[in-house]
Protein backbone atom coordinates (compact mmCIF):
# COMPACT_ATOMS: atom_id res chain seq x y z
CA UNK A 1 0.00 0.00 0.00
CA UNK A 2 1.21 3.32 -1.08
CA UNK A 3 1.63 6.17 1.34
CA UNK A 4 -0.52 9.38 1.38
CA UNK A 5 -1.49 11.76 -0.55
CA UNK A 6 -3.93 8.81 -1.97
CA UNK A 7 -4.06 9.08 -6.27
CA UNK A 8 -7.48 10.90 -5.01
CA UNK A 9 -5.45 13.75 -3.58
CA UNK A 10 -2.59 13.89 -6.07
CA UNK A 11 -4.97 14.22 -8.95
CA UNK A 12 -6.82 16.81 -6.98
CA UNK A 13 -3.32 18.71 -6.43
CA UNK A 14 -2.61 18.12 -10.41
CA UNK A 15 -6.19 19.68 -11.18
CA UNK A 16 -6.02 22.70 -8.85
CA UNK A 17 -2.85 23.50 -10.72
CA UNK A 18 -4.17 23.11 -13.75
CA UNK A 19 -7.29 25.49 -13.28
CA UNK A 20 -5.57 28.05 -10.56
CA UNK A 21 -2.06 28.37 -12.27
CA UNK A 22 -1.61 26.95 -15.73
CA UNK A 23 -5.17 28.06 -17.11
CA UNK A 24 -4.65 31.72 -16.22
CA UNK A 25 -1.38 32.02 -17.32
CA UNK A 26 -2.24 30.86 -20.89
CA UNK A 27 -4.55 32.00 -23.88
CA UNK A 28 -6.08 30.78 -27.12
CA UNK A 29 -5.95 26.85 -27.93
CA UNK A 30 -3.45 26.35 -25.00
CA UNK A 31 -5.39 27.76 -22.51
CA UNK A 32 -8.56 25.41 -23.79
CA UNK A 33 -6.53 22.51 -23.76
CA UNK A 34 -5.53 22.98 -19.68
CA UNK A 35 -9.20 23.43 -19.28
CA UNK A 36 -9.72 20.15 -21.03
CA UNK A 37 -6.78 18.26 -19.41
CA UNK A 38 -8.09 19.79 -16.23
CA UNK A 39 -10.99 18.20 -16.50
CA UNK A 40 -9.54 14.37 -17.63
CA UNK A 41 -8.33 14.80 -14.28
CA UNK A 42 -11.44 15.56 -13.18
CA UNK A 43 -12.93 12.49 -14.51
CA UNK A 44 -10.05 9.68 -13.79
CA UNK A 45 -10.58 11.16 -10.36
CA UNK A 46 -14.29 10.15 -10.24
CA UNK A 47 -13.69 6.78 -12.27
CA UNK A 48 -11.08 5.85 -9.10
CA UNK A 49 -14.01 6.91 -6.37
CA UNK A 50 -16.23 4.73 -8.40
CA UNK A 51 -15.28 1.96 -10.19
CA UNK A 52 -15.67 -0.63 -8.21
CA UNK A 53 -19.21 -0.03 -7.64
CA UNK A 54 -19.61 0.63 -11.00
CA UNK A 55 -18.71 -2.74 -12.33
CA UNK A 56 -19.99 -4.45 -9.89
CA UNK A 57 -23.35 -3.50 -10.58
CA UNK A 58 -22.26 -3.69 -14.60
CA UNK A 59 -21.39 -7.75 -13.81
CA UNK A 60 -24.91 -8.28 -11.67
CA UNK A 61 -26.75 -6.58 -14.65
CA UNK A 62 -25.25 -9.09 -17.06
CA UNK A 63 -25.13 -12.02 -15.10
CA UNK A 64 -28.94 -11.93 -15.31
CA UNK A 65 -29.29 -10.59 -18.44
CA UNK A 66 -27.64 -13.50 -19.60
CA UNK A 67 -28.73 -16.13 -17.45
CA UNK A 68 -25.28 -16.56 -15.43
CA UNK A 69 -26.49 -15.64 -12.10
CA UNK A 70 -24.53 -17.42 -9.43
CA UNK A 71 -20.99 -17.27 -11.27
CA UNK A 72 -18.68 -15.25 -9.12
CA UNK A 73 -17.12 -12.12 -10.41
CA UNK A 74 -13.46 -13.04 -11.69
CA UNK A 75 -10.87 -11.89 -8.67
CA UNK A 76 -8.84 -8.24 -9.62
CA UNK A 77 -10.41 -5.59 -11.47
CA UNK A 78 -8.34 -6.32 -14.80
CA UNK A 79 -9.94 -9.67 -14.62
CA UNK A 80 -13.66 -8.13 -13.88
CA UNK A 81 -12.80 -5.48 -16.58
CA UNK A 82 -11.89 -8.20 -19.51
CA UNK A 83 -15.08 -10.44 -17.90
CA UNK A 84 -17.30 -7.56 -18.62
CA UNK A 85 -16.15 -6.78 -22.45
CA UNK A 86 -17.13 -10.83 -22.95
CA UNK A 87 -20.03 -9.71 -21.68
CA UNK A 88 -20.76 -7.00 -23.73
CA UNK A 89 -19.42 -8.61 -26.80
CA UNK A 90 -21.76 -11.20 -26.33
CA UNK A 91 -25.10 -8.99 -25.07
CA UNK A 92 -24.55 -7.18 -28.36
CA UNK A 93 -24.32 -10.39 -30.12
CA UNK A 94 -28.00 -10.83 -28.94
CA UNK A 95 -28.80 -7.80 -29.73
CA UNK A 96 -27.89 -8.18 -33.40
CA UNK A 97 -29.45 -11.24 -33.97
CA UNK A 98 -32.97 -9.85 -32.69
CA UNK A 99 -33.20 -11.15 -29.07
CA UNK A 100 -34.40 -7.30 -27.97
CA UNK A 101 -36.27 -6.54 -30.65
CA UNK A 102 -39.55 -7.07 -27.95
CA UNK A 103 -40.69 -8.94 -25.12
CA UNK A 104 -39.59 -8.52 -21.28
CA UNK A 105 -35.71 -9.43 -22.23
CA UNK A 106 -35.88 -6.06 -23.93
CA UNK A 107 -37.05 -4.22 -20.86
CA UNK A 108 -34.41 -5.77 -18.54
CA UNK A 109 -32.00 -4.94 -20.99
CA UNK A 110 -33.09 -1.23 -21.24
CA UNK A 111 -33.28 -0.86 -17.29
CA UNK A 112 -29.54 -2.34 -17.37
CA UNK A 113 -27.97 -0.33 -19.87
CA UNK A 114 -30.02 2.88 -18.46
CA UNK A 115 -28.23 2.14 -14.83
CA UNK A 116 -24.73 1.26 -16.56
CA UNK A 117 -25.05 4.45 -18.54
CA UNK A 118 -26.41 6.25 -15.82
CA UNK A 119 -23.00 5.14 -14.07
CA UNK A 120 -20.84 6.41 -16.83
CA UNK A 121 -22.35 9.55 -17.37
CA UNK A 122 -22.04 10.33 -13.73
CA UNK A 123 -17.85 9.55 -14.54
CA UNK A 124 -17.49 11.07 -17.74
CA UNK A 125 -20.13 14.43 -16.67
CA UNK A 126 -20.91 16.43 -13.69
CA UNK A 127 -19.16 19.67 -16.01
CA UNK A 128 -18.79 19.27 -19.60
CA UNK A 129 -15.60 19.75 -21.08
CA UNK A 130 -15.22 23.70 -21.74
CA UNK A 131 -16.54 24.41 -25.27
CA UNK A 132 -14.72 27.26 -27.56
CA UNK A 133 -15.18 28.35 -30.95
CA UNK A 134 -12.13 26.28 -32.53
CA UNK A 135 -12.78 23.30 -31.01
CA UNK A 136 -16.38 22.19 -31.02
CA UNK A 137 -17.75 18.43 -31.88
CA UNK A 138 -17.34 18.83 -35.84
CA UNK A 139 -19.47 15.63 -37.59
CA UNK A 140 -16.50 16.23 -40.71
CA UNK A 141 -14.76 13.42 -39.47
CA UNK A 142 -18.09 10.88 -39.65
CA UNK A 143 -18.31 11.09 -42.71
CA UNK B 1 3.95 30.14 -46.32
CA UNK B 2 4.57 33.21 -44.01
CA UNK B 3 1.49 35.62 -44.07
CA UNK B 4 3.80 38.01 -46.41
CA UNK B 5 4.58 35.69 -48.91
CA UNK B 6 0.79 34.67 -48.15
CA UNK B 7 -0.36 38.43 -48.84
CA UNK B 8 1.42 38.87 -52.09
CA UNK B 9 0.48 35.78 -53.94
CA UNK B 10 -3.34 37.01 -52.93
CA UNK B 11 -2.83 39.97 -54.45
CA UNK B 12 -1.41 38.64 -57.51
CA UNK B 13 -3.95 36.40 -58.10
CA UNK B 14 -6.96 38.78 -57.49
CA UNK B 15 -5.01 41.11 -59.99
CA UNK B 16 -4.79 37.85 -62.81
CA UNK B 17 -8.50 37.64 -62.00
CA UNK B 18 -9.74 40.75 -62.32
CA UNK B 19 -7.11 41.55 -65.07
CA UNK B 20 -5.48 44.55 -63.26
CA UNK B 21 -2.16 45.44 -63.00
CA UNK B 22 -0.67 43.61 -59.75
CA UNK B 23 0.16 46.89 -58.25
CA UNK B 24 -3.05 47.78 -58.43
CA UNK B 25 -3.98 45.36 -55.54
CA UNK B 26 -3.36 45.67 -51.79
CA UNK B 27 -3.87 43.03 -49.34
CA UNK B 28 -3.88 44.14 -45.53
CA UNK B 29 -4.72 42.80 -42.27
CA UNK B 30 -4.14 39.47 -43.06
CA UNK B 31 -4.22 37.32 -40.32
CA UNK B 32 -5.41 33.34 -39.36
CA UNK B 33 -8.73 33.11 -37.51
CA UNK B 34 -10.16 30.59 -35.40
CA UNK B 35 -10.53 27.16 -37.47
CA UNK B 36 -10.34 23.39 -37.18
CA UNK B 37 -7.65 20.98 -38.11
CA UNK B 38 -9.54 20.38 -41.76
CA UNK B 39 -9.62 23.94 -42.71
CA UNK B 40 -7.47 27.31 -42.43
CA UNK B 41 -9.99 30.90 -42.36
CA UNK B 42 -7.60 34.37 -42.50
CA UNK B 43 -8.89 37.38 -42.35
CA UNK B 44 -8.17 39.75 -44.68
CA UNK B 45 -9.05 43.24 -46.30
CA UNK B 46 -8.46 43.53 -49.87
CA UNK B 47 -7.82 47.23 -51.88
CA UNK B 48 -8.25 47.21 -55.81
CA UNK B 49 -7.62 50.65 -57.62
CA UNK B 50 -10.05 50.98 -60.62
CA UNK B 51 -10.44 53.89 -63.24
CA UNK B 52 -13.24 54.89 -60.83
CA UNK B 53 -11.84 54.62 -57.81
CA UNK B 54 -10.43 52.32 -55.00
CA UNK B 55 -13.14 49.41 -54.44
CA UNK B 56 -12.63 48.10 -50.32
CA UNK B 57 -13.38 44.65 -50.21
CA UNK B 58 -13.48 43.19 -46.01
CA UNK B 59 -13.08 39.23 -46.88
CA UNK B 60 -12.11 35.86 -45.44
CA UNK B 61 -9.94 33.59 -46.99
CA UNK B 62 -10.86 30.10 -46.47
CA UNK B 63 -8.12 27.06 -47.65
CA UNK B 64 -7.50 23.67 -47.42
CA UNK B 65 -4.36 23.19 -44.76
CA UNK B 66 -1.07 22.04 -47.35
CA UNK B 67 -0.40 18.85 -47.93
CA UNK B 68 -4.13 17.60 -46.54
CA UNK B 69 -6.01 16.75 -49.05
CA UNK B 70 -9.48 15.65 -49.08
CA UNK B 71 -10.76 15.42 -45.52
CA UNK B 72 -12.66 18.53 -45.20
CA UNK B 73 -14.76 18.61 -48.22
CA UNK B 74 -14.08 20.09 -51.58
CA UNK B 75 -13.28 23.41 -51.81
CA UNK B 76 -14.70 23.70 -55.58
CA UNK B 77 -17.94 22.47 -54.16
CA UNK B 78 -18.18 24.38 -51.06
CA UNK B 79 -17.64 27.54 -53.79
CA UNK B 80 -20.21 26.46 -56.17
CA UNK B 81 -22.82 25.55 -53.34
CA UNK B 82 -22.06 29.26 -51.83
CA UNK B 83 -23.06 30.75 -54.97
CA UNK B 84 -25.84 28.39 -55.51
CA UNK B 85 -27.09 29.73 -52.05
CA UNK B 86 -26.63 32.89 -52.75
CA UNK B 87 -28.34 33.66 -55.39
CA UNK B 88 -31.03 31.73 -53.99
CA UNK B 89 -31.71 34.30 -51.29
CA UNK B 90 -29.88 32.16 -48.58
CA UNK B 91 -28.16 34.22 -45.79
CA UNK B 92 -24.52 33.33 -46.71
CA UNK B 93 -20.92 35.15 -47.53
CA UNK B 94 -20.72 36.11 -51.12
CA UNK B 95 -17.62 33.91 -52.79
CA UNK B 96 -15.43 36.27 -54.94
CA UNK B 97 -12.91 34.21 -56.13
CA UNK B 98 -11.67 30.94 -56.01
CA UNK B 99 -9.10 28.36 -57.46
CA UNK B 100 -8.51 24.48 -57.18
CA UNK B 101 -4.59 25.46 -58.12
CA UNK B 102 -1.94 23.97 -55.71
CA UNK B 103 0.39 26.22 -57.07
CA UNK B 104 -0.94 29.86 -56.28
CA UNK B 105 -0.98 28.90 -52.78
CA UNK B 106 -0.39 25.85 -51.88
CA UNK B 107 -3.97 24.44 -51.92
CA UNK B 108 -7.30 24.68 -52.85
CA UNK B 109 -9.13 28.12 -51.53
CA UNK B 110 -11.58 30.78 -51.92
CA UNK B 111 -12.44 34.28 -50.92
CA UNK B 112 -15.71 35.09 -49.73
CA UNK B 113 -17.23 38.28 -48.00
CA UNK B 114 -16.52 38.77 -44.31
CA UNK B 115 -19.95 39.54 -42.46
CA UNK B 116 -19.66 40.98 -39.02
CA UNK B 117 -20.98 39.06 -36.38
CA UNK B 118 -20.77 36.43 -33.64
CA UNK B 119 -21.18 32.49 -33.36
CA UNK B 120 -20.29 31.39 -30.34
CA UNK B 121 -23.53 28.88 -29.19
CA UNK B 122 -23.28 29.59 -25.45
CA UNK B 123 -23.32 33.56 -26.03
CA UNK B 124 -26.68 33.27 -28.25
CA UNK B 125 -28.36 30.66 -25.98
CA UNK B 126 -27.67 32.86 -22.53
CA UNK B 127 -26.30 36.44 -23.35
CA UNK B 128 -28.93 38.82 -22.71
CA UNK B 129 -28.04 41.43 -25.47
CA UNK B 130 -29.41 38.44 -27.92
CA UNK B 131 -32.59 38.14 -26.25
CA UNK B 132 -34.57 39.34 -29.15
CA UNK B 133 -32.76 37.18 -31.93
CA UNK B 134 -33.36 34.13 -29.95
CA UNK B 135 -36.76 34.67 -29.54
CA UNK B 136 -37.46 34.50 -33.40
CA UNK B 137 -34.90 32.10 -34.47
CA UNK B 138 -35.92 28.59 -34.56
CA UNK B 139 -39.01 30.18 -37.08
CA UNK B 140 -35.80 32.34 -39.01
CA UNK B 141 -33.62 29.18 -39.17
CA UNK B 142 -36.98 27.05 -40.16
CA UNK B 143 -37.38 29.83 -43.06
CA UNK B 144 -33.90 29.47 -44.05
CA UNK B 145 -33.47 25.85 -44.14
CA UNK B 146 -37.10 26.00 -46.83
CA UNK B 147 -34.98 28.16 -48.80
CA UNK B 148 -31.68 25.77 -48.68
CA UNK B 149 -33.63 23.03 -49.69
CA UNK B 150 -35.55 24.65 -52.51
CA UNK B 151 -32.19 25.23 -54.55
CA UNK B 152 -32.43 23.28 -58.06
CA UNK B 153 -30.28 20.25 -57.33
CA UNK B 154 -29.46 19.91 -61.43
CA UNK B 155 -27.79 23.36 -61.35
CA UNK B 156 -24.10 23.37 -62.36
CA UNK B 157 -22.77 25.01 -59.44
CA UNK B 158 -24.19 21.49 -57.48
CA UNK B 159 -22.96 18.98 -59.76
CA UNK B 160 -20.91 16.36 -57.93
CA UNK B 161 -22.59 16.81 -55.01
CA UNK B 162 -22.68 13.52 -52.98
CA UNK B 163 -26.08 11.74 -53.03
CA UNK B 164 -27.64 8.39 -51.24
CA UNK B 165 -27.74 5.20 -53.55
CA UNK B 166 -30.72 5.74 -55.31
CA UNK B 167 -32.28 1.98 -54.15
CA UNK B 168 -32.61 2.76 -50.35
CA UNK B 169 -34.37 6.11 -48.63
CA UNK B 170 -31.33 8.55 -47.28
CA UNK B 171 -32.35 7.59 -43.75
CA UNK B 172 -31.42 4.25 -44.47
CA UNK B 173 -28.60 4.87 -46.25
CA UNK B 174 -27.57 7.29 -43.70
CA UNK B 175 -27.59 4.50 -40.65
CA UNK B 176 -25.75 1.98 -42.75
CA UNK B 177 -23.49 4.30 -43.06
CA UNK B 178 -23.01 5.40 -39.16
CA UNK B 179 -23.42 1.46 -38.19
CA UNK B 180 -20.40 0.58 -40.45
CA UNK B 181 -18.51 3.07 -38.78
CA UNK B 182 -18.94 2.53 -35.77
CA UNK B 183 -17.78 -1.48 -35.95
CA UNK B 184 -15.02 -0.30 -37.76
CA UNK B 185 -13.79 2.19 -34.93
CA UNK B 186 -15.40 1.67 -31.49
CA UNK B 187 -12.77 0.32 -29.26
CA UNK B 188 -15.26 -1.82 -27.17
CA UNK B 189 -18.65 -3.32 -27.71
CA UNK B 190 -21.77 -0.45 -27.76
CA UNK B 191 -24.84 -3.08 -26.53
CA UNK B 192 -27.06 1.16 -26.86
CA UNK B 193 -25.88 1.62 -30.37
CA UNK B 194 -26.68 -1.91 -31.18
CA UNK B 195 -29.94 -1.27 -30.00
CA UNK B 196 -30.03 2.14 -31.08
CA UNK B 197 -29.28 0.85 -35.00
CA UNK B 198 -32.13 -1.65 -35.44
CA UNK B 199 -34.49 0.97 -33.83
CA UNK B 200 -33.56 3.51 -36.37
CA UNK B 201 -33.27 1.33 -39.37
CA UNK B 202 -37.21 -0.20 -38.44
CA UNK B 203 -38.17 3.48 -38.71
CA UNK B 204 -35.93 5.02 -41.28
CA UNK B 205 -38.38 7.05 -43.10
CA UNK B 206 -38.95 7.14 -47.03
CA UNK B 207 -38.10 11.39 -48.11
CA UNK B 208 -40.93 13.12 -49.09
CA UNK B 209 -38.64 14.39 -52.09
CA UNK B 210 -34.89 14.61 -52.16
CA UNK B 211 -33.28 17.88 -52.18
CA UNK B 212 -29.72 19.82 -51.13
CA UNK B 213 -28.81 18.87 -47.27
CA UNK B 214 -26.55 21.55 -45.83
CA UNK B 215 -25.02 18.53 -43.28
CA UNK B 216 -24.24 20.34 -40.77
CA UNK B 217 -27.44 22.89 -39.41
CA UNK B 218 -26.99 23.75 -35.86
CA UNK B 219 -26.60 26.92 -33.79
CA UNK B 220 -22.71 26.54 -33.87
CA UNK B 221 -22.76 27.29 -37.49
CA UNK B 222 -24.54 30.25 -37.82
CA UNK B 223 -23.27 33.71 -37.21
CA UNK B 224 -25.58 36.17 -35.41
CA UNK B 225 -25.96 39.57 -34.16
CA UNK B 226 -28.85 41.03 -32.03
CA UNK B 227 -31.37 41.33 -34.94
CA UNK B 228 -30.89 37.12 -35.81
CA UNK B 229 -29.26 35.23 -37.94
CA UNK B 230 -26.85 36.88 -40.73
CA UNK B 231 -25.55 33.90 -42.01
CA UNK B 232 -25.41 29.68 -42.25
CA UNK B 233 -21.77 28.61 -42.48
CA UNK B 234 -19.57 25.84 -43.10
CA UNK B 235 -20.72 24.26 -45.58
CA UNK B 236 -18.15 21.00 -45.85
CA UNK B 237 -20.86 18.46 -45.68
CA UNK B 238 -23.63 19.56 -48.27
CA UNK B 239 -25.02 16.68 -49.72
CA UNK B 240 -28.46 15.60 -51.64
CA UNK B 241 -30.83 13.63 -49.05
CA UNK B 242 -33.86 14.21 -47.39
CA UNK B 243 -34.49 17.97 -46.24
CA UNK B 244 -35.83 17.00 -42.75
CA UNK B 245 -32.10 15.45 -41.93
CA UNK B 246 -30.98 19.08 -41.30
CA UNK B 247 -34.29 19.96 -39.03
CA UNK B 248 -33.32 16.47 -37.30
CA UNK B 249 -29.66 17.74 -36.79
CA UNK B 250 -30.69 21.36 -35.33
CA UNK B 251 -32.63 19.68 -32.88
CA UNK B 252 -30.12 16.98 -31.55
CA UNK B 253 -29.74 17.19 -28.12
CA UNK B 254 -25.92 18.15 -28.06
CA UNK B 255 -26.66 21.45 -30.22
CA UNK B 256 -28.87 22.39 -27.53
CA UNK B 257 -25.67 23.16 -25.15
CA UNK B 258 -27.65 22.84 -21.91
CA UNK B 259 -30.83 24.73 -22.87
CA UNK B 260 -34.53 23.27 -22.34
CA UNK B 261 -35.51 24.21 -25.40
CA UNK B 262 -34.90 21.82 -28.37
CA UNK B 263 -34.64 23.46 -31.86
CA UNK B 264 -30.67 24.79 -31.32
CA UNK B 265 -31.66 25.59 -27.21
CA UNK B 266 -33.48 28.63 -29.17
CA UNK B 267 -37.10 27.40 -29.79
CA UNK B 268 -39.73 25.02 -30.02
CA UNK B 269 -39.81 22.07 -32.83
CA UNK B 270 -43.48 23.51 -33.30
CA UNK B 271 -42.14 27.56 -34.08
CA UNK B 272 -38.95 25.58 -35.93
CA UNK B 273 -41.57 23.88 -38.29
CA UNK B 274 -43.98 26.62 -38.51
CA UNK B 275 -41.47 28.69 -39.78
CA UNK B 276 -40.09 25.97 -42.11
CA UNK B 277 -43.89 24.92 -43.23
CA UNK B 278 -44.81 28.21 -43.99
CA UNK B 279 -41.60 29.27 -45.84
CA UNK B 280 -41.36 26.13 -48.24
CA UNK B 281 -45.02 24.90 -48.51
CA UNK B 282 -44.15 21.43 -47.26
CA UNK B 283 -45.30 19.56 -44.77
CA UNK B 284 -43.14 18.12 -42.10
CA UNK B 285 -43.82 14.58 -40.83
CA UNK B 286 -43.62 14.88 -37.67
CA UNK B 287 -42.70 10.76 -36.74
CA UNK B 288 -39.60 11.49 -40.03
CA UNK B 289 -38.62 14.54 -37.89
CA UNK B 290 -38.25 12.62 -34.72
CA UNK B 291 -36.46 9.78 -36.19
CA UNK B 292 -33.77 12.05 -37.83
CA UNK B 293 -33.36 13.86 -33.93
CA UNK B 294 -32.72 10.64 -32.98
CA UNK B 295 -29.94 9.82 -35.74
CA UNK B 296 -28.28 12.99 -34.72
CA UNK B 297 -27.12 10.99 -31.71
CA UNK B 298 -26.38 8.50 -33.05
CA UNK B 299 -24.32 10.18 -35.68
CA UNK B 300 -22.97 12.20 -32.99
CA UNK B 301 -21.88 8.53 -30.93
CA UNK B 302 -19.56 7.83 -33.97
CA UNK B 303 -18.23 11.43 -34.22
CA UNK B 304 -16.43 10.97 -30.60
CA UNK B 305 -15.39 7.25 -31.24
CA UNK B 306 -13.90 8.75 -34.46
CA UNK B 307 -12.21 11.34 -33.16
CA UNK B 308 -11.02 8.88 -30.01
CA UNK B 309 -9.58 6.91 -32.45
CA UNK B 310 -7.45 9.50 -33.99
CA UNK B 311 -6.19 9.72 -30.48
CA UNK B 312 -5.70 5.99 -29.79
CA UNK B 313 -3.66 5.07 -32.54
CA UNK B 314 -1.36 8.10 -31.73
CA UNK B 315 -2.07 9.85 -34.99
CA UNK B 316 -3.06 12.87 -33.19
CA UNK B 317 -1.75 12.96 -29.64
CA UNK B 318 -4.67 15.47 -28.03
CA UNK B 319 -5.89 15.65 -24.66
CA UNK B 320 -8.75 17.32 -26.79
CA UNK B 321 -9.34 14.33 -28.65
CA UNK B 322 -8.55 11.67 -25.74
CA UNK B 323 -11.25 13.80 -23.95
CA UNK B 324 -14.19 13.15 -26.31
CA UNK B 325 -14.29 9.19 -26.07
CA UNK B 326 -15.90 9.43 -22.39
CA UNK B 327 -18.84 11.92 -24.55
CA UNK B 328 -20.22 8.91 -26.41
CA UNK B 329 -22.15 7.57 -23.58
CA UNK B 330 -24.02 11.04 -23.67
CA UNK B 331 -25.30 10.36 -27.53
CA UNK B 332 -26.23 7.07 -25.34
CA UNK B 333 -27.67 8.68 -22.93
CA UNK B 334 -30.17 10.75 -25.78
CA UNK B 335 -30.49 7.48 -27.63
CA UNK B 336 -31.77 5.57 -24.77
CA UNK B 337 -34.47 8.07 -24.03
CA UNK B 338 -35.59 7.12 -27.42
CA UNK B 339 -35.80 3.58 -26.93
CA UNK B 340 -37.43 3.77 -23.73
CA UNK B 341 -40.28 6.17 -25.43
CA UNK B 342 -39.19 9.27 -23.75
CA UNK B 343 -38.46 11.02 -26.67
Amino acid sequence: MNDRPTAAELLDAVERFLEESVVPALDGPARFHARVAANVVRIVAREIATEETHLAREWDGLSVLLGAEGEPPPDGRAALRESILARNEELARRIRAGDADSGVWRTALLAHLSRTIADKLDVAQPRKPPQAAHSEAKPSDAR
Amino acid sequence: MKGEDLAQRLAAFVAREEGVDAARVQVSNLRRMAGGASREIWSLDLEIEREGGAERLALVLRRDPPGRVGDGGDRALEFGVLRAAFAGGVPVPRVHWGSCDASLLGSPFFLMERIEGEALPRRLLRDERYAKARAGMAAELGAILARIHALDLRAADLAGLAAPPADRSPARAEVERVAAGIRELAAEPHPVLDLAERWLLQRAPEPARRTLVHGDYRVGNVLFDERGVRAILDWELVHAGDPLEDLGWLCTRAWRFGSPLPAGGVGTRDELVAGYEAASGCGVDREALRFWEAFGSYKLALVFITQSRVYLDGRVRSVELASLGRRTVEAEDELLRFLRGEA
